[in-house]
């Protein structure tokens, strides 16, 4: 596609942002609301800041949260890639037509269907719910993110690289190991914080397959929700706000630094 | 026998009869489903040599040399590399190293790590590593260039950064797969040479893949013409350029005539050749083709002299008009029209800066050739 | 160094390449890779979703837990077949006999369909646009589209809430210009339901199609102004037919997970609009009739499997085209 903005595109592109954006500002804005009221400026106040290092039911489901994600992100992470690799370097073994199916539906179905189907099968199992439950609920769906995200990069990886390897005396194994595995890192690490943020952010999930002794903080604040909000809501959400954001542009300073390092390198090397 | 072109070539174990060919595939066919690339093809190649596999895309030269580099199996017949059957061996077993043509450089490691991958992968002590590697960076001069990243790296650089990472294990073969494509025209010419010089220091068996016939025609001890995943003729350029075996392996290198016609009797042993439109030719070899057989008479544009006048001693002389003429500076390229409207290429080096027989188009112009100038063809 | 003879490569150190040992390995950990990933889906995701159709034949029971026949290993054949015969389909005989449901379903369906249209609408400009940007500032764009993404979309919806209630900010703000002499009843209704799944599903559907756009040709809307085409012309004719692979893609990843949706019709829906997903939650938690929970389920699923069947061809295309 040509660049080349008109007026037009300006505009558009602008009050798209502007739309995306506005509520997450506001959100910012009113927690820093003297007043209870989320409708009423009543000056700037970091009061609901300081309760919130209060509210143990809070900051305890901020933790459960927490150490499910790190864990089911991580897990997500592992089968994700396996699924990933299983699709893009075996075109042909039995029940493919259903595994591919499985891997990728989760991706569109709605919420509710995996979390009631998730809910069943732990009570059918007679299991426990708790934590365990949900991180186990949460890497059944993440899973099939991180392999679309791995797949993709599998999709447009050079097989030559590969073959190249082979040649000069590596196993299949230790190809993938040394050549295969550090080329598609990247992706990897996207698929894992891609995971990782949807575990965070789950609700309807976590609700069928959490039980009563787990609490996960987007339980908390929907529960908050329907009883009645404190601004305290909108502290902790411009923490997570803020921790997210500083993460994405983190890494996105980082990346540019090393774009144009190796822009500089390139050029370097096509002088005489 | 007179010797072809004006190259002898004192290398030539394929003449002599005592000689084991070091690479050898017999009878090797390849299937993918219902496409075959490969059909029943056998091929010997001996120790040290250069040799090339020409082709158009398509003609099964890349799928023979990854057969012999492992990544594929044949369907059917054998390779046999110094004797040994190489069935079942995978890629990273065999005594084989190749360049490919993207140069597939690993782009997480730089030139050394690149270089010595291979190396590692035999569990060589890590000083011997060292030696080796620098000894291969000396010798594609990239010696200051060790730590730098593929990335880095300009596109002669890195195709000599693969051909340091594929002699690095002192390999028996070395393939390559168009080593020379993504080079620009004037480090193409150089980097010709430098392979050549590289094979004979190296005493290696090289084995090319090409669509270029420049490239094969320069490089090569000997060429195999593919097309269809058959070989049409394994020869010396010299052989294939002045001796073709067919038709086809004529058009496909260089320009040629295809004069069409029959048999038509023996005067001072020689061949004429005749058509029922009036041409008549006297040529030399017949290739043993009985009277009254289709043949064509091969020749070359350069063999053909044009003049304005008809030359006195001309075994074959024929006249025609100028129809088109192309100046390339180096030589001129004269199209001549025949009464029975074939056109004739002719071509004619410009070795003064005057021409003392100026013509130009639409002339009456005489084209004129010896019995020796062409090759009779029966395929 | 010059002139070493080829055969001078060493033999391998016993073991360097690896013996049988090491094949056996390979082809132990190709199983593997399939089988792992394979292994865990068949049972959190098959097996519950059979569970779930199980379920839905069953009848609800006030026991633990509360839905009758329970299969019981220890019956055997006998048991089993006792049970079998004990599914019936009461439970989707009774939602479809009821109104409230079929309306749901109905109400569900169309509250998704529209509110696609309405993200494909807002959508498309702000993916050409950034198509359209220069080359420098579009990984920013890219970057700015995903962050919300990444924050949490709770958060995000119940930010509307305070935007969109009576005494909000946007009443606020339209009756401070004057443009309105009363409040905008939006909250609790359908238009709520709509900005709000518009606002949570945008990125969905503007990197597929940023992602198409981005890839197209450039001189194919030159080639058709050249040959007499104008600028809208052009993009009618020639630039928005090709994108609509990534049309397609966008409008599946909204619309299939919005008939479902829970918490944007939860929280700024109110009691008077229905959507499906939201009956499912009531029927489970508030009802727990987990029998016709799962009913709701698997007709839900019945009517998404078109959609999804859809979505799989247009991925396996993709993949295909990938190759």
């Amino acid at each position: 596609m040509n660049a080349g903005w008109s007026r037009f595109n300006v505009a558009s592109v602008s009050v798209g942002f502007a739309f995306l954006y506005l509520p997450i500002v506001l959100l910012v804005i009113y927690s820093f609301n003297a007043s209870r009221l989320v409708t009423v400026w009543a000056g700037f106040s970091t009061r609901w800041y300081v309760s919130l290092i209060h509210n143990e039911s809070m900051l305890a489901a901020a933790w459960v949260t927490l150490r499910v994600a790190l864990l089911s992100a991580t897990a997500a992470t592992v089968l994700g890639t396996l699924a990933a690799l299983a699709l893009t370097r075996y075109t042909r073994f039995r029940g493919r037509v259903l595994f591919s199916g499985m891997v990728f539906a989760p991706l569109v179905m709605p919420d509710v269907i995996i979390g009631l189907s998730l809910l069943l099968l732990f009570v059918a199992l007679g299991f426990d719910r708790g934590i365990v439950t949900i991180t186990l609920a949460h890497i059944t769906f993440t899973m099939c993110f991180v392999a679309v995200v791995v797949q993709s990069r599998l999709l447009s990886f050079d097989r030559s690289l590969e073959e190249a390897a082979m040649d000069l005396g590596a196993t299949p194994v230790r190809t993938f190991f040394q050549v295969t595995l550090p080329v598609i890192a990247p992706a990897i690490v996207a698929g894992w914080m891609l995971a990782f943020t949807l575990s965070l952010d789950d609700l309807v999930i976590a609700s069928f397959s959490a039980g009563p002794g787990a609490t996960t903080l987007p339980m908390k604040i929907y529960s908050q929700v329907r009883l009645g909000v404190t601004p305290e809501i909108n502290a902790i959400c411009t923490i997570l706000i803020g921790i997210v954001a500083t993460g994405v542009v983190a890494a996105t300073l980082v990346n540019r630094r090393r774009e144009l390092r190796r822009q500089r390198d390139e050029q370097a090397a096509h002088a005489p | 026998m007179k010797s072809l072109g004006s190259i002898r070539r004192s290398f030539a174990p394929w003449n002599d009869p005592g000689a084991v060919p070091y690479i050898r595939f017999e009878n090797v066919t390849k299937r993918f489903g219902d496409y075959t690339a490969v059909n029943d093809l056998s091929l010997d190649v001996y120790e040290r040599e250069f040799f090339a596999l020409l082709g158009a895309s398509g003609c099964g030269k890349t799928t023979l040399l990854r057969m012999l580099a492992g990544f594929e199996e044949p369907t059917a017949g054998r390779i046999l590399l110094d004797g040994q059957d190489l069935a079942g061996i995978p890629p990273y077993r065999r005594p084989v190293n190749m360049m490919f043509q993207s140069y597939a450089l690993f782009p997480h490691m730089n030139v050394w790590g690149n270089i010595a991958f291979g190396l590692r992968q035999d569990r060589m002590p890590r000083n011997e590593i060292r030696q080796r590697v620098e000894e291969v960076l000396k010798l594609v001069r990239l010696e200051q260039f060790a730590l730098r990243k593929p990335h880095q790296l300009s596109g002669g650089q890195r195709q000599r950064v693969a051909l340091a990472r594929s002699v690095a294990k002192r390999p028996k073969v070395l393939l390559l797969d168009e080593p020379l494509g993504a080079l620009d025209k004037k480090l193409r010419e150089q980097t010709q040479f430098e392979l050549m010089d590289l094979q004979q220091d190296l005493g290696l068996t090289f084995m090319v893949v090409t669509h270029d016939q420049e490239e094969a025609m320069t490089m090569a001890d000997r060429i195999a013409i593919m097309d269809r995943g058959e070989v049409m003729q394994v020869a010396t350029p010299a052989e294939i350029y002045e001796a073709p075996a067919s038709r086809f392996v004529a058009d496909f290198v260089g320009n040629v005539n295809l004069f069409e016609g029959t048999v038509a009797g023996r005067e001072d042993g020689r061949t004429r050749i005749a058509d029922d439109r009036g041409m008549s030719l006297l040529v030399n070899e017949a290739g043993g083709a009985p009277e009254g057989a289709g043949v064509a008479f091969a020749i070359r544009p350069e063999k053909i002299r044009v003049s304005s006048a008809r030359p006195a001693a001309a075994v074959n002389a024929m006249e025609g008009e100028i129809y088109d003429i192309a100046y390339l500076g180096d030589m001129t390229v004269y199209h001549v029209k025949l009464p029975d409207g074939r056109i004739v290429k002719a071509s004619a080096l410009n070795a003064a800066r005057t021409s003392d027989d100026p013509m130009t188009w639409n002339d009456r112009a005489w084209i004129s050739f010896a019995a020796d100038a062409g090759v009779v063809l029966t395929r | 160094m010059a002139g070493a003879a080829p055969t001078a490569s060493r033999p391998p150190a016993a073991g360097a390449r690896g013996g049988p040992g090491a094949r056996i390995f390979a082809a132990v950990a190709g199983r593997l890779v399939i089988m792992v990933p394979y292994a865990w889906l068949l049972v959190f995701f098959l097996v519950p979703a059979l569970i779930v159709v199980k379920i839905s034949l069953s009848q609800m029971a006030v026991s633990v837990p509360p839905y009758a026949p329970v299969f019981d290993p220890g019956g055997g054949l006998a048991g089993l077949l006792d049970a079998v015969r004990q599914f019936s389909l009461e439970n989707f005989a009774w939602l479809m006999d009821d109104p409230l449901y079929i309306n749901a379903y109905l109400s569900s369906l169309m509250i998704a369909a529209v509110s696609t249209a309405l993200t494909l609408l807002v959508g498309y400009p702000v993916a050409y646009g950034m198509a359209r940007a220069p080359a420098t500032i579009r990984p920013s764009l890219l970057m700015l589209v995903i962050l919300p993404f990444w924050t949490s979309f709770l958060i995000r919806v119940y930010a509307w809430i305070g935007i969109l209630k009576p005494e909000g900010l946007l009443n606020q703000f339209l009756l401070g210009i004057g443009v309105i002499s009363q409040p905008l009843v939006i909250l609790n209704t359908n238009t709520a339901i709509y900005i709000g799944i518009v606002y949570s599903y945008l990125p969905f559907m503007v990197l597929p199609l940023y992602a198409t756009l981005e890839k197209m040709d450039g001189s194919l809307v030159e080639a058709a102004q050249d040959l007499g085409c104008t600028r809208t012309g052009a993009f009618w004719r020639v630039t928005f037919p090709l994108s609509l692979p990534g049309v397609v893609a966008g409008c599946l990843l909204v619309f299939i997970p919005a008939v479902g949706e829970f918490v944007i019709p939860d929280l700024l829906g109110g009691s008077q609009t229905l959507m499906i997903g939201k009956t499912l939650w009531n029927e489970f938690f508030a009802n727990r009739d987990w029998p016709v929970a799962s009913a709701v389920a698997v007709l839900l699923l019945l009517v998404l499997v078109v959609p999804i069947m859809v979505f799989q061809k247009v991925q396996a295309d993709a993949q295909e085209k990938g190759r």
